[in-house]
């Protein structure tokens, strides 16, 4: 069995595996320390994996391993593989899973097992998400990833939580039947009547699927996969739920999990239904807009800080919608290497804010203030985490929105100086948060709150993830080749091309 | 007489009574368990119902072991009253599981009434080895007895717990119902029988149309037929009854309600499973030289059954009204897959498949039920499950687990059930009746959800006096534990991995 010894198996199995020792019953001294185990070891088997990745892989995939699971007649096997597209975000989710897992093994969460255990196949779903190569396992370890969250909501959430979760629940939930239909859709039409996506792809480059099934294949997975990433103007749900959403939940839904739906789009629907994507850029484009400008305005208006990285998050995968109307390989690598970094930045503002409130019992904006004075550490997390999202050079987001930004201006100047308009509107929104937390007078409210209890700075609990977001956030905004390379092989390699340039 | 008798007893002697084997051991055991209980002291009859699932479960291990007789494709036996298939078999190994299970159930429901047990056994052993029949029927008399022997079983069963007056309301509706339906079916075979009349074969023997292969035969070279329409439509109505689909589905929710839990679950699974092992072959073996008539009429069925199913069953808050309503909603994925199964026909072995998955998650959810059902077993809301998860993490999980997978959220069984039906609808080419299915799926998240929210979520009172009564958490009984530990089990490793299982069903 080389599945076992694959790093990829390994990355998804060992998490899982902790889950289910928890769900039988271990005790909760060892439960805290298998996971230790759970969250480090596929971290670090998704840095091993980036450190020895092929340089010329190109479109193929590395580490590849594929076992059967009596399906094989009705074209479905677990597959998996990396490529450059997918190396970046597995080490992504392997990271932010690991900075999530601390937090929460550090917090002080009732029925703290059950949390951790539900954080554990959440990991396990997101590792095989990016590692999958087969589009029903792809599905599949989504969903695996994403029920977890609705318990995680209902049983954890802030205010409003019964309702959060019920929305965030039926939301997301017809988001999945939509995408899956179209998935089948691509199954039956492409002729290949399998879910491997090699092959698809391969019976695509042959015989493209029909144009009229393109179309509804296309608008399908556009609508279902759109909910998902919380395009404008179905995005309500995401807002919500993550200003409900416990933190580490939040972080692995915010940052990696909704990744899901823009990479669908990248590694299955752009280059399996090239020609009804073209046909539907200019709509992609304005909803888009919808998210950069509607719903950035929207994040100004905000008065509650978790609810404002909510609509943050929101706004930002409208750059990377943008991005893929684009059909370069510039826009496309940058829309990757923005999911890339809007999942360190988006975990790490969603992980201080959740410190901020420990220490000020409040979210709202309008009862916080000069709290720098108090917790310089934690200022100054934030801050940079705030320019990481407003995309100032050396941050990672960066070079995201450079690529995206550059490449749209060849699709439309007019969508582009539109866009560039949102990072004003960030940087409005991200440095007014900033203002009103850290700095001026304290509110009368607050002075009491902290009278109470005097706010302690960051502790190494909330340090050490923090530090491990922010050093990749700063590690690829200085050195953007260690994924570069790899993702630019991928896009421009032989069977993505269909997609990226023509 | 003598001279008559012989020559019956010698063309007797010429049956494959191996064939039904499995059928012909129930039947024995059932019977056993009423001699164990006249002659067995009072102290040790106890025992009986361990004697009646181990018994059952030794049977199962056989027919496993014994999977690929020599009389699947061999043709009919017993002169043509039965047809040995991979499907058969697949539904006897139903069948008897469910009956396990409803066993199990049993031994926790019946000791809180005050009710004679070993009847209960007895009665659910004969129905079981009825089904199995019914799922190798050839011929329309077979079929006929069959069902009735079905039927009439669990028309008793229904109306077990005879001091609840919503379970003798329950066993009278199931009665008029059951035998209206019944009168219908019947008369579309007659018809079926009529429109084809006496057909002489090589040998100068008459068939009739009670055959199978007769009646698939004259409806190929009798298009058109208008008795022969009007007996398919006759007995695909009686069908629908069985299975609870729309427009017969009106006496589910009330039926489902009265019915002893243990009773409930086993309509839910294996009374539904029946009247597709009726459906599957009728409609894709006899009937589908007069398709023309039939997918349009099961699509319609099908279409109105989801959406009737999970519509109703968003306003429920008694849960036993809730799962029969949801199960309503399955009948019509199910049909879907039958409709499919005309121009598909891996469509079966989804059909089968997804059958399966339903079992485990029903028998989950109704094992917690029957846990959580008090001296009244009629009445359980979904309060009854406040802070179920908190107190009894493991029912909490077990129902989460079997919720989910009714409802067909991945990584578990029944998503993998539905996948396989809708992929097999999608290549049939039926658009609009998978995007009712679709619209289906997700108001049933609605409801199941709101169960699981019941169950799982802290509720914080907004008047601490309005909470409901705390539930009555006795222990979960071991037999039961084990049972519920494997079916939840079950659930999770087919969502990913339905190895040998999925391999067979699918080469079918």
């Amino acid at each position: 069995m080389d599945l076992l010894f694959n790093p990829l198996f390994l990355s998804i199995a060992v998490p899982f595996a902790v889950a289910v020792a928890i769900l039988c019953g271990l005790p909760k001294r060892w439960s805290v320390r298998l996971a230790y185990l759970g969250f480090g070891v596929p971290a670090m088997l998704a840095l091993w994996s980036w450190a020895n990745f092929p340089a010329d892989a190109g479109a193929d995939y590395a580490f590849a391993a594929r076992a059967s699971t009596g399906l094989e007649g009705f074209g479905i096997s677990l597959a998996l593989g990396l490529n450059g597209v997918s190396l970046p975000l597995f080490v992504m989710a392997g990271l932010v899973g690991l900075a999530a897992g601390l937090y929460a093994i550090r917090s002080t969460a009732e029925r703290l097992k059950l949390y951790l255990m539900l954080l554990l196949f959440m990991q396990a779903g997101l590792m095989g998400v990016f590692a999958s190569t087969d589009v029903f396992f792809l599905y599949f370890f989504h969903e695996l990833a994403l029920i977890p969250t609705f318990l995680m909501v209902g049983i954890w959430g802030g205010r409003d939580r019964n309702y959060a979760a019920m929305k965030m629940t039926i939301y997301l939930t017809v988001g999945a039947m939509l995408s899956l239909l179209g998935l089948v859709a691509i199954y039956v039409k492409s002729g290949a009547n399998t879910f491997d996506l090699p092959t698809l792809r391969a019976a695509v480059a042959a015989q493209p699927i029909a144009a009229t099934a393109q179309k509804y294949a296309f608008g399908l997975l556009l609508s279902g996969f759109g909910i998902l990433v919380s395009l404008w103007p179905l995005h309500t749900w995401a807002p919500l739920g993550y200003g409900s959403a416990p933190s580490s939940a939040a972080m692995l839904h915010a940052g990696v999990l909704k990744k899901f739906g823009l990479y669908g789009l990248i590694q299955i629907a752009l280059p399996l239904l090239s020609d009804a994507a073209r046909a539907h850029s200019q709509v992609i484009a304005w909803l888009a807009l919808g998210n950069v400008l509607v719903v950035g305005l929207i994040t100004i208006a905000q008065r509650d800080l978790k609810q404002m990285v909510g609509y943050s998050s929101v706004m930002h995968m409208g750059y990377a919608f943008l991005g893929l109307v684009c059909f370069s390989a510039a826009g496309t690598g940058g829309v990757v290497m923005l999911m890339v970094a809007h999942g360190y930045s988006a975990a790490l503002m969603f992980l201080l804010t959740t410190s901020i409130h420990d220490r000020t019992q409040t979210f709202d904006l309008a009862d916080m203030g000069g709290l720098a004075q108090r917790t310089p550490v934690l200022a100054a997390f934030f801050i940079a985490a705030t320019l990481a999202g407003i995309g100032l050079p050396g941050f990672a987001n960066f070079w995201g929105e450079l690529g995206i930004f550059v490449a749209l201006w060849k699709f439309s100047p007019g969508f582009c100086a539109a866009a560039v308009a949102g990072v004003v509107i960030s940087a409005i929104y991200g440095l007014r948060a900033v203002a009103r937390v850290f700095f001026g007078p304290a509110t009368p409210a607050l002075t009491n709150v902290m009278a109470a209890k005097p706010p302690a700075d960051l502790a190494w609990g909330e340090r050490l993830p923090a530090l491990i977001l922010l050093v990749m956030l700063l590690v690829i905004g200085f050195w953007p080749k260690s994924i570069s390379d790899t993702l630019n092989a991928a896009l421009t390699a032989a069977p993505a091309r269909v997609a990226a340039t023509r | 007489m003598p001279t008559d008798l012989l020559p019956l007893l010698e063309q007797a002697g010429r049956n494959q009574w191996l064939a039904i084997a499995p059928e012909l051991m129930l039947g024995l055991i059932a019977l056993l368990l009423l001699v164990l209980e006249l002659l067995l002291p009072k102290a040790q009859r106890g025992l009986i119902p361990g004697i009646a699932i181990i018994s059952q479960v030794a049977v199962l291990v056989a027919l496993v072991v014994n999977l690929n007789t020599p009389y699947i494709g061999a043709g009919p036996t017993f002169n043509g009253l039965l047809q040995h298939s991979g499907g058969g078999q697949f539904l006897r190994l139903f069948f008897l599981l469910a009956s396990i299970l409803t066993c199990v159930l049993g031994t926790v429901s019946l000791p809180r009434q005050r009710m004679p047990h070993i009847e209960f056994y007895h009665i659910l052993l004969v129905v079981t080895a009825g089904m199995m029949l019914l799922a190798q029927a050839n011929h329309f008399v077979m079929l006929f007895v069959a069902l009735e022997t079905v039927t009439v079983g669990l028309y008793i069963l229904v109306s077990y717990y005879r001091d609840n007056p919503l379970t003798l309301e329950a066993g009278l509706k199931y009665l008029i119902m059951g035998a209206l339906s019944s009168g219908i079916l019947l008369f579309g075979i007659a018809l079926l029988y009529g429109a084809v009349g006496a057909v002489p074969d090589a040998d100068g023997r008459l068939h009739t149309g009670f055959e199978y292969q007769v009646l698939a035969r004259f409806l190929a070279t009798h298009p058109g037929n208008f008795l022969a329409s009007a007996g398919i439509v006759l007995v695909l109505a009686g069908v629908a009854f069985k299975i609870g689909a729309f427009p017969f589905q009106i006496w589910v929710p009330d039926v489902y309600q009265g019915a002893p839990t243990p009773v409930t679950a086993f309509l839910a699974v294996a009374s539904k499973a029946a009247g597709f092992a009726v459906l599957l072959p009728l409609a894709l073996e006899v009937f589908p030289a007069y398709s023309s008539l039939v997918i349009p009429l099961l699509s319609v069925m099908a279409a109105a059954t989801i959406l009737f199913g999970n519509i109703a069953a968003l306003t429920q808050f008694n849960v036993k009204r809730l799962i029969g309503l949801s199960g309503v909603a399955h009948a019509g994925y199910l049909l879907l897959g039958v409709v499919a199964g005309f121009s598909q026909p891996q469509a079966v072995g989804a059909v089968y498949f997804y059958l399966f998955a339903y079992l485990l998650a029903s028998f989950a959810v109704f094992g917690v039920m029957t846990q959580l059902g008090g001296a009244d077993d009629a009445n359980q809301d979904m309060d009854n499950y406040a802070e179920l998860a908190r107190e009894r993490p493991f029912l909490g999980a077990v129902l989460a687990i079997g919720l989910g997978s009714l409802a067909g959220i991945p990584p578990l069984a029944g998503f993998m059930g539905k996948l396989l039906i809708f992929t097999a609808a999608f290549q049939a080419g039926h658009y609009a009746l998978l995007l009712v299915a679709i619209t289906g799926v997700v108001l049933s998240i609605y409801y199941y959800f709101g169960w699981i929210k019941a169950a799982c979520f802290p509720t914080k009172p907004i008047v601490p006096e309005e909470t409901a009564p705390p539930t009555t958490l006795a222990p979960v009984p071991r037999g039961l534990g084990l049972a519920l530990g494997l079916l939840a089990f079950a659930s999770v490793l087919f969502g990913f991995y339905q190895g040998a299982l999925g391999r067979w069903l699918l080469g079918l």
